[in-house]
């Protein structure tokens, strides 16, 4: 909202055209590139747009995701796109109204001032003028860079921003066909392929009639190295080869993880890379409290497996996908396939709920490689549950270990945090690779570029909210990271921050006990941060919180906080537990403060659904391998949160209207996760550091 | 390779009488999306886990996954679609947008099937009823307490509707 102060995505893109249009008659163009994921965002957008344009949210016709057209902003991650997005177009849309009012004040003779807006047109003293954007757009060039110059509205003066807008394309998700996979062209082949064992594994000879007579139409069986594709207009036959392709593949080489692949000790003893992040203070006299806490693998487990069409016409690759950033998929496709970026033409189309890098990016590699092999012909390839479930990418395992000693009054002191990780950030293009599975596969591919850690900038990886928000003088902060992990992991919701919090947050709880003080006085009598105190205090008022609640009795209540990358959304959260031999969380309480919120019900829905996906990572969900393979092949082998076992959740958000959006998509992971695991530890009076907290772990500490 | 001789059969879908080639043991679903182009119904796992492709098959939910369509000779099927004809499916999908219940959507066609055969049998479920019948449908971003709000409002109002009448 500073007027010379661009976000990064205007910097990027910082031509008016790139962002808006009136190219036809009552209707606005707004070009984002930032996706829909089905969080929303789209409404949220518009919602902005059409609140500095003064215009109905009706006469937006929103673009999103296209190298074509609209700006380049990276990936639709990390809970920037209100604040990237959002702000760029709220300086762009207050502009381009000032330069419009500008030019009606000189054609009408009057001061611009005196003008103002209503749905698209100009009034003079509350009358029509005879103008409005559509009449005046051959006038004015809008191809020109922004200048921010524009003031934006001041919060007061909001009609739309602040105020819950049903979403824009919910209709068309219950019935229609609004997803990738309700794509019908002319002339289709469909195709399967068929997955890597684990990576580099290499595919042994295999029995090509055997393929053929499991299809009942003809297929096609290209092979390049141990890339295996099976073609064909008709989808069930080939599904019924890929089907045995699958039973009859015999793999060999590559790095087999270990089964202990996500286990603290195995990651602990890994080779890494270590970088102290932050130095800290020499380790304090007196009495060293530490534990180490852990996550495994979790997979992105969306409902709809990924899907992605292409059509080649022999100089042009058109790729329809469902990926969270189109131009960096755009630079790996033709860095793998050989091709001028400019030949290619990535277009977003929506899918099931995305939450990081899963498979998308993938089967559009899929897809534009047999659609190369296949010129003419639009190529549609289709992921099984198995490929979604075992061959997307998964959530890094992490262990943390934290040490503190107590100092006067119980305060932490000598504070020590040291994270071992496997890569948060290997989507295609980072650290220089080109990171899609298929090109991995084929034969002559170049050997594996190790992958970094995402960058400081963006919030962190393994690290994402490493820094606890207390007072606590000075923090040694250590990552260690493991490049060389043989599985393939990359960005789901909350990278580090879900791990890193729950460590956090249940060794403060450990260090209160200790301490001999309730949690939340303990927390409050530690953050500086009033903000962040607020919503402690919010939350333990929803919850009913008591320090002298009972420990140990089979219920209890937990709390977790943080402030997601500790610059965006803060979060508190109370859970309340019932345990037997299981964990059921029978009601979340939490209190956010995101700021100003543009779409408050969609805010709501977004932490809502954060809470009970977090409920299900922390209670359930754990990927095993076995002999090198991930043993969660369908959700029989990976079940996640029922209907049944949702928790009843309450949302607070904090009256902060006239501060800035802060991004809270991700919010709700850490939180949720420290909550829950603060609860079943004062209901089961021991403390199980470990993700999830299963059935086996709840049992072996009863013992 | 020989191509296996056509199986045609008949049944009726959201009214429309059709008629199809059932060879293979094609799944259901598949003549759906492709052959009959109703595309509401979602591939989730064709493995009868997730609830994505549920339908109604004289009246009853069933997974239009993994069921051949030849079972389903004779009988009629009803799929989202019929959302224009049938004022159940109208009053859920209402509801569903009036209580903002759905993220990415993609569970949502499946998921309001069996709401319609649940207020069929018990027009005015309480939520324990609601959670039951819902219980085998899976919903990644966690928007399930908002979809038992959605299904007991729907059924408030279809209940409110036909007091008036």
């Amino acid at each position: 909202m500073i007027a010379n102060q661009l976000p990064r995505s205007l910097a990027d893109n910082p031509r008016l055209d790139a962002w808006i249009g009136f190219d036809a008659p009552g209707q606005v163009r707004i070009a984002t590139g930032k996706v829909e994921l089905g969080q929303g965002v789209l409404t949220t957008i518009a919602q902005i747009a059409a609140e500095e344009l003064d215009v109905a949210l009706r006469r937006l016709r929103l673009v999103s995701g296209d190298t074509g057209e609209g700006p380049n902003e990276g990936y639709t991650a990390g809970s920037y796109s209100v604040e990237n997005s959002g702000g760029a177009l709220r300086i762009v849309c207050a502009e381009v109204r000032a330069l419009f009012l500008e030019r009606a004040a000189t054609l009408l003779d009057c001061a611009a001032q005196e003008l103002d807006v209503e749905d698209g047109a100009f009034r003079r003293d509350g009358r029509p003028t005879g103008f409005d954007y559509w009449r005046l757009a051959g006038d004015i060039d809008l191809s020109r860079e922004a200048t921010g110059g524009a003031a934006p509205k001041p919060v007061a003066a909001y009609r739309l921003v602040g105020h819950s807008q049903p979403r824009t394309d919910l209709p068309d998700k219950i019935g229609g066909g609004a997803f990738i996979h309700d794509m019908r062209m002319p002339d289709l082949l469909h195709a399967r392929v068929l997955r890597q064992a684990w990576r580099g594994a290499e595919l042994g000879a295999l029995d090509e009639r055997a393929l053929h007579r499991a299809a009942r139409r003809p297929i096609e069986i290209l092979r390049e190295g141990s890339f295996l594709a099976l073609l064909g207009a008709d989808e069930a036959s080939v599904e019924a080869a890929a089907a045995v392709a699958r039973e009859k593949a015999a793999w060999s080489g590559g790095e087999r993880p270990p089964d202990e692949a996500a286990e603290a000790g195995w990651l602990m003893a890994q080779p890494a890379a270590e970088r102290v992040i932050a130095e800290g203070e020499p380790a304090e006299a007196g009495e060293r409290i530490e534990a180490t806490y852990s996550r495994g693998f979790i997979a992105h487990a969306s409902i709809g497996p990924s899907c992605a069409l292409a059509h080649w016409d022999g100089t042009r690759l058109d790729v329809w996908t469902h990926s969270q950033g189109v131009y960096p998929l755009r630079q790996s496709l033709a860095r793998a396939l050989g091709l001028d970026p400019v030949a290619v033409a990535v277009r977003h189309r929506q899918a099931a709920g995305c939450y990081g890098h899963n498979g998308a990016d993938d089967a559009a590699f899929d897809a534009a490689l047999l659609a190369m092999r296949r010129p003419g012909r639009t190529v549609r390839v289709q992921w099984t549950r198995a490929d979604e479930l075992t061959a997307a990418p998964f959530g890094a395992p992490m262990a943390v270990r934290l040490g503190a000693a107590l100092g006067p009054q119980g305060r932490p002191a000598g504070w020590s945090l040291d994270i071992w990780s496997a890569p948060h950030g290997q989507r295609p293009g980072m650290h220089g690779a080109v990171n899609l599975i298929g090109a991995e596969a084929l034969s002559g591919a170049p050997s594996r570029v190790p992958p970094g850690d995402v960058p400081d900038a963006n919030g962190f990886g393994s690290a994402r909210n490493a820094f606890a928000p207390y007072d606590l003088r000075a923090q040694r902060i250590v990552t260690h990271f493991l490049a060389g992990h043989p599985v393939r992991t990359s960005s789901l919701r909350g990278l580090g921050a879900f791990a890193n919090v729950f460590a956090i947050e249940s060794f403060i709880d450990e260090l209160a006990e200790a301490a001999g003080q309730d949690p939340v006085a303990y927390r409050l009598s530690l953050l500086p941060d009033p903000r962040a105190r607020a919503t402690i205090e919010a939350v333990a008022a929803m919850a009913g919180w008591s320090p002298d609640a009972p420990a140990g009795e089979g219920t209890a209540k937990g709390i977790g906080f943080s402030r997601y990358k500790n610059k965006a959304a803060y979060m508190a959260a109370i859970a309340e537990v019932e345990l037997d031999e299981e964990v059921r969380v029978a009601r979340l309480w939490c209190a956010v403060d995101a700021g100003l919120v543009v779409n408050p019900d969609g805010a709501a829905n977004q932490v809502e659904g954060g809470i009970v996906q977090a409920t299900s990572w922390t209670l359930k969900e754990s990927v095993r391998f076995r002999e090198g393979r991930a043993g969660c092949t369908q959700w029989d082998t990976y079940p996640i949160l029922r209907f049944s076992e949702v928790p009843a959740v309450e949302i607070r958000f904090m009256d902060m209207a006239s501060e800035p959006p802060l991004g809270l998509g991700e919010v709700a992971q850490g939180p949720t996760a420290a909550a829950i695991g603060n609860a079943v530890a004062r209901a089961l009076g021991a403390r199980i550091r470990d993700l999830p907290l299963s059935r086996e772990r709840i049992i072996a500490a009863l013992m | 390779m020989s191509e296996a001789a056509p199986l045609m059969v008949r049944f009726t879908v959201n009214g429309r009488s059709v008629e199809v080639d059932a060879a293979g043991d094609v799944p259901l679903l598949a003549v759906l999306r492709g052959d009959l182009g109703l595309t509401g119904s979602r591939f989730g796992c064709g493995l009868e886990q997730c609830g994505a492709c549920m339908v109604l098959v004289d009246g009853a939910p069933a997974y239009a996954c993994s069921r051949p369509a030849w079972s389903v000779a004779d009988r009629s099927v009803a799929t989202i679609e019929d959302v224009g004809r049938d004022p159940v499916l109208a009053a859920l999908k209402q509801a569903f947008l009036d209580e903002q219940a759905g993220q990415c959507g993609y569970c949502l066609s499946g998921i309001v099937m069996s709401a319609r055969a649940l207020l069929a049998r018990e027009p005015s479920p309480d939520r324990a009823a609601v959670v039951a019948a819902l219980d085998r449908h899976l919903c990644r971003c966690g928007v399930h307490n908002r979809i038992v709000r959605a299904v007991q409002r729907a059924a408030a109002h279809l209940a409110a509707e036909g007091a008036a009448a």
